[in-house]
């Protein structure tokens, strides 16, 4: 790994000072198993590595009025391990189960996954579906809330500036957490890389949908919601025709990439189509009879 | 690079260290230490060959700077077993069910066994299957190795009458 120096900030504020004085030339550390990785890949070349990793207040999980915080420090195990998630969010839950592998599970952190901004993010189509947004600071000026359909700019790009650091994720606590499912395929059970995650929530009146929110990754630059679908799904029986209807024009909203890794784009938008439906099916299980 | 002194508990001794702050963990402990039981696999967290415990989480040795975990309680596979040296059962039960071939992914698996038996004193196959997902195995096929540590699983005390 190239040279890099390293600060160990005792709070936020320093930490935030720091990556302001060395804006653009400073990393954050959170649980470093990408930021390594990628550093000893000569992918990145910091000058200086801030370690947030030490904020324990930042690693929380609350459970408000209307809405779910997670402090951006949490790691994915504490989040798959969470009985507020479980509750609220059962596919955050599973979409954090399948991150990578247990080891890696108890240091990658939330806010680490949103912020490194790969396009197969697993953590990103969950988060999507159940609407959340992402909260920031920055040192000398202020942070901003980030509805996450608008955070993602392109493979490891977002709209954070460079010294601006993911401090909390927040989504309104759903109507009925149960009518949702999320579905990870890879090419094997544990650290895949996704061939297509997908997440869905609904919002069920009888047969009749009321809400749907539908996102995938990594058929794209960036994870995304499925908006057509949406709108085809909104306000419709949900049947086998339409299932199939939104399958089709599921293979026209994605945009997998034309050369083969782990998958071809004709694959993935086979088994997008499949999955999705597969994924409806399994949230109408969670219907209330 | 300006080095930074770390404080590291290791297996019950404490150490004072001077690190480089690009150092990682698995070669400060190979390298400084001289505790070469925890291995260099694949340096990019995938084999999971380096696991080791810090503070009580079983974390990729070759992800982790030294100098982020200053201060921090680690433990790897030279403090499994006792200080006079008594195996601890999952080590024992390697030995019995020839769970050991190469033997290099062994200390990481032997260490995570025991973490999840500390967590979980009666996990099913499945269970076991699941909290080893991240050790990869080239030799064994991983039977003996969930073998192994299902045999260390303990019934719950049956209730005195």
């Amino acid at each position: 790994m190239g040279d890099v120096e390293y600060l160990a900030p005792r709070d936020l504020k320093e930490a935030l000072k720091a990556m302001e004085e060395w804006k653009g030339r400073a990393k954050v550390i959170a649980g470093g198993t990408n930021l390594i990785p990628y550093m000893r890949a000569g992918w990145i070349s910091p000058e200086l590595i801030v370690d947030f990793s030490g904020f324990k207040d930042l690693a929380y999980i609350k459970e408000g009025n209307g809405a779910i915080s997670i402090g951006a420090l949490t790691t994915i195990s504490e989040v798959a391990s969470s009985e507020t998630i479980r509750n609220y969010s059962p596919i955050l839950s599973s979409a954090a189960s399948h991150l990578g592998n247990p080891l890696c599970r108890n240091r990658a952190t939330i806010g680490g996954n949103l912020a490194n901004a790969s396009p197969g993010a697993d953590m990103a189509p969950p988060l999507l579906a159940l609407e959340a947004s992402v909260h920031t600071e920055r040192g000398g000026e202020k942070g901003r809330e980030i509805s996450l359909h608008e955070f993602f700019l392109g493979p490891n790009q977002t709209v954070l500036e460079e010294d601006e650091v993911i401090t909390e994720i927040t989504f309104p606590k759903p109507k009925d957490p149960a009518t949702g499912s999320q579905i990870k395929f890879g090419l094997r059970n544990a650290e895949a890389l996704s061939i297509v995650n997908i997440a869905v929530m609904l919002e069920m009146e009888g047969k009749v949908c009321r809400k749907a929110r539908v996102a995938l990754c990594p058929l794209a630059p960036t994870p995304i919601r499925a908006y057509r679908l949406e709108e085809l799904l909104e306000g419709k029986r949900i049947d086998e025709g339409l299932l199939d209807e939104c399958a089709g024009i599921l293979k026209e909203e994605i945009t997998p990439r034309r050369v083969s890794i782990r998958a071809s784009a004709e694959y993935r938008k086979m088994l997008s189509s499949i999955l999705f439906k597969r994924a409806v099916q399994e949230a109408l299980k969670g219907v209330k009879a | 690079m300006k080095n930074h002194t770390i404080n590291l508990t290791v297996n019950g001794e404490e150490h004072e260290i001077l690190v480089e702050p690009n150092a990682l963990l698995v070669n400060v402990l190979r390298d400084e230490l001289g505790l070469t039981g925890t291995k260099y696999g694949c340096g990019t967290g995938q084999c999971a060959a380096c696991t080791v415990l810090v503070n009580g989480e079983s974390v990729l040795s070759c992800l982790t700077l030294a100098v982020a975990v200053d201060g921090a309680d680690i433990v790897s596979i030279e403090g499994v077993a006792r200080p006079d040296g008594t195996l601890d059962p999952v080590q024992e039960a390697f030995l019995d069910h020839s769970a050991i071939q190469c033997g290099f992914c062994t200390p990481a698996m032997v260490m995570m066994g025991r973490d999840l038996l500390n967590k979980n004193r009666d996990p099913s196959e499945p269970e076991i299957r699941e909290h080893i997902k991240g050790n990869l195995c080239r030799c064994t096929g991983y039977t003996s190795i969930v073998r192994a540590i299902k045999s260390c699983a303990q019934k719950r005390e049956p209730q005195t009458e």
